[in-house]
């Protein structure tokens, strides 16, 4: 097990470059979903928001 | 085309198609890093450091892949008017900036071992960073505009600009003698490559792709949406 | 017959591709003797560059050609691009796959002598990626040394060469 991590001498170089593919991928993944979510919140605060003022309406 | 131009549509199809393609990346990957890591042979000149070959591969493939995206959707946008390119460009070009980041990066960290240096200034490597600065140079360049569409108009033009690169990257271990060596996979007589490896290399590859079409659809969604956003804020600040 | 709005913006676009790839065509091509990254032995040999100043010169470490030389800490080899052979001197470490046969780009100055003294040795190695037990079957088979052993006098390679013929895992 210990020669899997050793990578033949080339942890240092194998190793790091998997981490940073994991947090590229990981990153992009989860930027993208929280700014589609943060998106479709405001969106739904908004159309809420106008379809109150529709009911309250110009002559409540 | 025409009919995937309709939003709507988009925004129903993309919804019914992302957890496939979400279950499907996360299946790839999976299967892509126990070959890579575990059930693929270490190569006879680079021993273990040809593993991040694995990462180093598919992301140079899709950094430029994404950019072809990107400039086919920009002359789609500028010539048809296509009214989800322009979103679909500006959505991705942060992915490719990903991707083409990743390939620079585990390529410097596998050039040190093998060829004695983190960085040379020769054609491929130079070409391939000029691909990263046209990435972070449209990020920059849409988001200065106050006004989204002409931003999106100037972008697109600047991407095409930038697709001469992509030949340049492609040939330039062809056309002038630089460190990085010829290709071993995209030539014209067959692979240079045991199988044994280019079986991971393109599980690897097929899974980055899946996750830029799932990325490609989320960010697609998130675009639409907040234009959806700034059209109900200028409506209620127009009402108000 | 008219041309529409969408066909007069397709011609704009097809013309400013053109105009842009002849463009670039053209600078490269100005360009392209500065674009290479290394000379031959044959540049060096038929005079074709400039030789003085800093070079980077590439080609495969000649065989039976590398030698340990003065206290030891200096390496000579010959770099060949089999038309020509050139002489090569350096003191440092060299890079894990130096070794002849092997691809190589030295980095340095030609000496009045006819030496290139270098300061930087890289290695360049090619496009094929092969296991050891393909690599050694092919030598059994025949096809010249794959798996050249280092170089005589070359420090040997801290770092284990071969993981054994087996995947990694072991049962």
């Amino acid at each position: 097990m210990g020669t899997f991590f050793e990578m033949g001498g080339y942890a240092a170089y194998v190793w790091p470059a998997y981490g940073l593919a994991t947090l590229v991928v990981v990153g992009l993944l989860v930027l993208s979903v929280r700014r589609l979510r943060s998106a479709e919140r405001m969106l739904t605060l908004l159309e809420q928001a106008r379809r109150e003022r529709v009911d309250d309406g110009p002559d409540a | 085309m025409h009919r995937f131009a309709n939003p709507a549509r988009f925004m129903r199809l993309s919804a019914r198609l992302l957890p496939w393609l979400a279950g499907a990346t996360a299946l790839l990957l999976a299967v892509g890093l126990y070959l890579a890591l575990i059930a693929s042979p270490p190569d006879y000149q680079q021993g273990q450091a040809v593993r991040i070959m694995y990462v180093h591969v598919p992301s140079a493939w899709l950094s430029m892949a994404v950019y072809g995206a990107m400039a086919l959707a920009s002359i789609a946008y500028l010539v048809w008017k296509h009214p989800l390119a322009g979103l679909f460009t500006k959505a991705v070009a942060p992915v490719g900036a990903g991707f083409t980041a990743l390939c620079l990066v585990t390529g410097s960290l596998w050039g040190e071992p093998m060829w004695g240096t983190w960085w040379v200034w020769d054609a491929r490597l130079t070409s391939v960073l000029i691909l990263f600065f046209l990435y972070l140079g449209y990020i920059a360049l849409v988001g200065a505009f106050d006004d989204a569409e002409r931003g999106l108009r100037v972008g697109a033009v600047l991407v095409l600009v930038g697709t001469v690169n992509l030949p340049i990257i492609k040939f330039s271990v062809d056309w002038w003698n630089t460190l990085h060596q010829p290709a071993s996979v995209g030539r014209l007589d067959g692979p240079t490559m045991d199988t044994a490896m280019l079986i991971p290399l393109l599980v690897m590859a097929l899974a980055f792709t899946l996750l830029f079409a799932v990325l490609a659809l989320v960010r697609t969604r998130a675009e639409l949406t907040w234009r959806k956003v700034e059209v109900l804020r200028l409506f209620q600040a127009a009402g108000e | 017959m008219a041309l529409t709005r969408k066909r007069r913006r397709m011609v704009w676009l097809g013309l400013c591709a053109v105009g842009l790839g002849t463009a670039t065509a053209l600078v490269l091509t100005a360009f392209d003797d500065s674009l290479a990254f290394f000379r031959s032995p044959t540049d060096i040999a038929e005079r074709s560059v400039p030789l003085d100043g800093r070079i980077r010169l590439g080609g495969l470490v000649a065989a039976d050609s590398v030698e340990r030389i003065g206290d030891g800490l200096t390496v000579e080899f010959l770099v060949t691009d089999t038309a020509y052979d050139q002489i090569v001197r350096y003191e440092g470490i060299l890079p894990d796959l130096f070794r002849e046969g092997q691809g190589v780009v030295a980095e340095g100055m030609l000496s009045p002598e006819g030496v290139f003294v270098a300061d930087t040795v890289l290695a360049r190695h090619d496009e094929t990626y092969m296991a050891p037990e393909v690599a050694e079957a092919l030598e059994r088979a025949g096809h010249g040394p794959l798996i050249a052993p280092a170089a005589a006098g070359v420090e040997a390679s801290t770092v284990d060469d071969h993981y054994g013929t087996d995947s990694l895992v072991q049962p």
